[in-house]
């Protein structure tokens, strides 16, 4: 059974207009059609450069953003059109984490009032066991739980980092939006958030949606990968079938720029180099949004867009898809 | 003969909780041509050893001892307190330097065009139709189309991967003996990273210059670096030709920092962890800086103790190999 389905979701925002007194409106299409599955206890991967939407997208289906158009389906409801108030018994069960851990927490609250905050609004209980309920979940996140009264200054990223994940744990969620939850953080420090997150997936029957720009790390913790590109996801597949067996031509070019840490393989690999950058989102080309830039692009691309469809293992938009 | 040398760079802030000594006693050499990468993590010195080198650091507020020689043909400098107007005949001229965010190095106020001719009038006595030519010969070279109407921009026109191209163009226009590329291509998405990646080492290739590439990406360093530093809690802990550093490490830094990079081909569930977390510079351990961390202490022939009490010195292991490590060198790291 899915946990969470979307369906031709969309999110535009409005745009600036060009200059101070145009009246034009400009629309950003920051996530455009876009239809995803998540399966109880799944991870979910969601990858692409900056501006594909994927952090828009993450937004939207937790409904931190009104979705433009599309439905978003939870549990079996549809709960597009729920209003605060409807969304709020939700809450407990949806939870996110955020990438910078320097802005996402008040500096003027503790620990405890940050990881408490949760618990306060969602049930009431005695002071002194949520005192003791707090510190189970420092320690449960590998912080020192005698640290409850300290702010958030005295703590190192990763340590931050940490106490956001307390957060997001403290009301049992069934499922969080990981929104570049290591991409702030030193390797050493990366390894140690990323084995965290893949305890807790475990121990409390989590999913995730896991939205990162680091294909290598999304790679380690996902069990399914969509590919973003200019608000539309462009290729879906079991994270095996993915790396394996990329079909769509942005995946290839996505999966061959990562960088290998090995000297002779890096050197001896054949790298496929992208032309050119994304387009602006408030302007995406015309049929495929990636025929800009691929070197497969023919006349078809550009006026005919592809929907995503299987071929083989995986699901691509593509009309000249990779062997 | 070598176009830089460093030896025994140290720099200093006092503040109020005492002094940070953000680099302590570093010394490398730069060869001609050649990319020398320096990795470690935030706080490690890594950039600090960088702008100290070209007197970029508050004159007032750090305290930076040491030497650093720049040979350039049969002059001999001493970039370390060198006096201002000394230095900056040097710097932008014969060491350039691009750093991470592309926006914030660029004048937004004035065009593209404006801010390359400046680069190259400050270096050269030539008129401003000769530096116009070298701006547009410049842009052309880092790929930038139709680099006449170009000049006319400016940078908030530029998306991150051009900017950092035009900051590029500007770091090579009076053609430098080395480059030093701070985080080059942090800031930017993979795909513009692999195009910059490239456009560095061509433009390398092309204009023989020498590069210190300072990044956290190992990745990165694989494909760039010809020699590759590695910096921890201030000190160098171990350097190495790339590919006997990636091969075998010698140092439990190193290692741990390879192994808790998600490989792409591995099956194994679990990341291996460097436990803990880099130190405070203020507090820096005695004995081994990285022995709090380090899961090989019981290795060591004569205990754990002394990784505890004596600060192991940056030896030679093997050939052109040097790590500061007591372990010795047959231990395997890699796992």
């Amino acid at each position: 059974m899915n946990l969470l389905e979307i369906k031709n979701l969309t999110k535009e925002f409005n745009a600036p207009g060009s200059g101070i007194f145009s009246r034009k409106k400009r629309i950003v299409h920051a996530v455009s059609d876009v239809s995803l599955k998540l399966a109880q206890g799944e991870t979910l991967g969601l990858v692409g450069e900056s501006g594909c939407g994927k952090s828009t997208l993450g937004r939207t289906l937790l409904k931190l953003y009104e979705p433009t158009s599309g439905k978003i389906i939870y549990s079996g409801q549809d709960i597009t059109d729920f209003s605060p108030r409807e969304m709020k018994p939700l809450r407990k069960e949806m939870q996110i984490i955020f990438q910078d851990p320097y802005s996402s927490l008040n500096p003027r609250h503790t620990v405890g009032e940050i990881v408490g905050a949760s618990l306060r609004i969602h049930r009431k209980g005695a002071k002194t066991s949520e005192k003791l309920e707090i510190q189970q979940l420092m320690e449960r996140v590998g912080l020192n739980p005698e640290h409850i009264n300290r702010y958030p200054h005295e703590f190192s990223g990763g340590q931050r980092q940490r106490i956001g994940i307390a957060r997001a744990i403290a009301l049992r969620p069934k499922f969080i939006v990981c929104d570049e939850p290591v991409s702030a953080l030193d390797v050493s420090i990366q390894a140690q958030v990323i084995n965290l997150l893949d305890d807790l997936k475990r121990d409390f029957g989590l999913s995730y949606i896991f939205i990162a720009h680091n294909l290598s790390v999304v790679q380690h913790i996902s069990d399914r990968v969509a590919v973003m590109y200019l608000g539309k996801v462009v290729e879906v597949a079991k994270t095996s079938d993915l790396y394996t067996r990329s079909k769509h031509p942005y995946t290839r070019a996505l999966l061959s720029a990562i960088p290998i840490p090995d000297p002779e393989k890096e050197r001896s690999r054949e790298q496929i180099l992208l032309q050119g950058e994304i387009p602006s989102s408030t302007n995406p080309p015309s049929g495929c949004v990636f025929n800009t830039r691929c070197w497969k692009a023919q006349d078809k691309c550009r006026t005919l867009e592809p929907k995503l469809a299987q071929i083989g293992s995986n699901e691509v938009a593509c009309h000249f898809p990779e062997e | 003969m070598s176009l830089l040398e460093v030896s025994n760079l140290r720099v200093e802030f006092p503040t109020l909780d005492g002094i940070v000594t953000a680099v302590d006693g570093i010394s490398f050499k730069v060869e001609k041509g050649e990319t020398l990468a320096i990795v470690g993590e935030s706080g490690c010195g890594k950039s600090v050893s960088n702008l100290a080198l070209m007197g970029l650091l508050p004159k007032r507020g750090s305290k930076v001892s040491g030497s650093a020689k720049f040979y350039l043909g049969p002059d001999t400098n001493e970039l370390i307190n060198l006096p201002e107007e000394k230095i900056q005949k040097i710097r932008g001229n014969r060491i350039s330097m691009i750093f991470q965010d592309p926006m914030s190095s660029l004048h937004p106020f004035f065009t593209i065009g404006d801010q390359l001719i400046e680069a190259h009038q400050i270096h050269n006595s030539v008129n401003k139709e000769e530096s116009t030519r070298k701006a547009i010969e410049l842009l052309k070279k880092v790929g930038i189309s139709e680099p006449e109407l170009r000049m006319k921009s400016f940078p908030h026109q530029f998306s991150g991967g051009m900017r950092q191209r035009v900051m590029i163009a500007m770091a090579l226009i009076n053609q430098p003996e080395l480059l030093i590329a701070d985080e080059p291509t942090t800031a930017l998405d993979v795909t513009v990273q692999a195009q910059i990646l490239k456009l560095l080492k061509d433009l390398q290739q092309e204009m023989q210059m020498a590069i210190i590439l300072i990044s956290h990406d190992l990745g990165v360093v694989a494909g760039a670096a010809d020699r590759v530093n590695v910096m921890y809690a201030g000190k160098l802990v171990e350097t190495a030709k790339v590919n006997d550093l990636f091969a075998k490490p010698m140092m439990p830094y190193t290692s741990g920092l390879l192994a808790s990079i998600p490989k792409p081909d591995s099956e194994v569930n679990r990341l291996s962890v460097i436990p803990g977390q880099p130190p405070s510079l203020l507090n820096v351990p005695k004995g081994c800086a990285f022995h709090p961390r380090c899961s090989f202490l019981d290795r060591v022939i004569g205990g754990p103790n002394l990784c505890k009490e004596k600060e192991p010195e940056l030896i030679e292991k093997e050939s052109g190999h040097f790590a500061r490590c007591h372990l010795e060198s047959h231990v395997v790291l890699k796992k």
